[in-house]
């Protein structure tokens, strides 16, 4: 009894690090992209868009990031920001499911399908 | 463009030691300065924020999830009610007068500030309870953490949690029109109504307002209110100030972060009102 409760809380001590690890590695990313975009700007003074424009859906900043258009960068790396608590979620589902713990890995997809059903929503509602 | 960033990266800075510290996401402190001071239109100002509100989520989560203080089952089964209350919030937002929810979240604050205050002249915080609550023991809510200060484990329960629900829908409803991370609510919901310490509350509000944001930011991403020369700079200081601010919160008693707190919330619960009657300044 006692060395099983031993045993789960190492597994799980090791789940929470390498979660620790997938989050820090995704906001690390954001952060990235985020940067190297406003560097981009400072440095050449242009946001690549005419005026006050810039681009707000993936086609058209997918083809300014080939063009390296400092605000196409800035959107992808803000919405990388954007989905790490989505990411969050994710990975919390995972750690239940291996904890054994049938109860939080259906509460915590809840969660998931509600916040999918939210982003669907934003996307279409244009 | 050069000095308008740092001085916005700067803001980022700032609102992430004060958002990481306080457990709230920032966004009460962003919308005012950058509509107040730069003019910016209130439209933008909310896209900025719920940028700032993820990012001192995310950055927050990172430095909580090594130390214990979050309590991941009461934030994920929390965050059923604030992520539905947030789509609620965003199709309401259409339909209901603005005025009467400022009024409404106005008094909602001054009632929590009230309530700590109260808390803070009580003294020590009620950590165990007589009478475990049988929701919260089916439901595995009740946890134990580690604090730096007074170098203790705590095991602490929780309580009253339709309760606690009912609050965290309303902070989502919050968040979702006003496109806050409503900390100040969700705090409100655990070490308030549900008896949570106040670390943990903080810790766990942290990582919820992140998940709540997230469903709105993709609205406001798509429509065209989060403007990259803004939001950028904001995301990049608020990221470095949350992880700088979550050092600095595990050397301060929770009563310090209480006695930041009460003025904090009389301040934002009077502004929400006075803009509910149509007092600007």
């Amino acid at each position: 009894m006692q060395s099983d409760e031993q045993k789960t809380n190492t597994e799980m001590a090791q789940v929470e690090k390498i979660i620790g690890l997938i989050l820090q590695i995704g906001v690390l990313i954001s952060a990235i992209i985020i940067g190297v975009g406003l560097l981009l700007l400072l440095f050449t003074g242009q946001s690549g868009y005419p005026g006050q424009t810039f681009p707000t859906h993936f086609g058209a900043i997918l083809s300014g990031i080939v063009q390296f258009k400092p605000f196409a960068i800035m959107m992808l790396g803000l919405f990388c920001l954007i989905l790490t608590p989505v990411l969050r979620v994710v990975v919390s589902i995972y750690a239940f499911a291996k904890e054994h713990d049938r109860l939080y890995v259906v509460i915590t997809s809840i969660v998931l399908v509600i916040l999918v059903f939210a982003m669907v929503l934003g996307y279409l509602d244009i | 463009m050069l000095q308008t960033v740092l001085i916005i990266f700067g803001i980022g800075i700032l609102a992430g030691v004060l958002g990481a510290i306080l457990g709230i996401g920032g966004g009460i402190i962003i919308t005012p300065i950058l509509t107040l001071a730069f003019g910016l239109d209130i439209k933008y100002a909310i896209g900025a924020s719920v940028i700032s509100v993820i990012a001192t989520s995310s950055g927050a989560t990172i430095a909580y999830i090594k130390d214990d203080l979050l309590n991941l089952r009461v934030a994920m089964f929390l965050e059923i009610a604030t992520t539905v209350g947030a789509i609620v919030g965003a199709v309401l937002v259409g339909i209901v007068q603005p005025n009467f929810l400022y009024v409404l979240f106005g008094g909602l604050l001054l009632f929590s500030s009230w309530n700590m205050y109260r808390k803070l002249r009580a003294g020590s915080e009620v950590l165990h309870r007589p009478q475990p609550d049988p929701v919260a023991e089916k439901l595995r809510l009740n946890s134990s953490y580690y604090d730096k200060n007074t170098q203790q484990q705590v095991d602490y329960q929780v309580e009253h949690i339709p309760g606690g629900l009912g609050v965290m829908f309303g902070a989502g409803l919050a968040s979702g029109m006003l496109g806050i991370g409503s900390g100040p609510f969700k705090v409100m919901a655990m070490d308030t109504v549900m008896k949570m310490p106040l670390k943990p509350s903080s810790a766990t509000s942290n990582l919820m307002m992140g998940v709540t944001a997230a469903a709105s930011a993709t609205v406001y991403f798509f429509n065209g209110a989060i403007l990259p020369q803004i939001a950028a700079p904001l995301a990049v200081g608020v990221l470095i100030g949350a992880t700088l601010g979550t050092r600095v919160m595990q050397i301060l008693p929770a009563r310090w972060i209480r006695i930041i707190f009460v003025p904090l919330l009389l301040y934002i619960g009077g502004q929400m009102i006075l803009k509910g009657f149509g007092v600007s300044f």
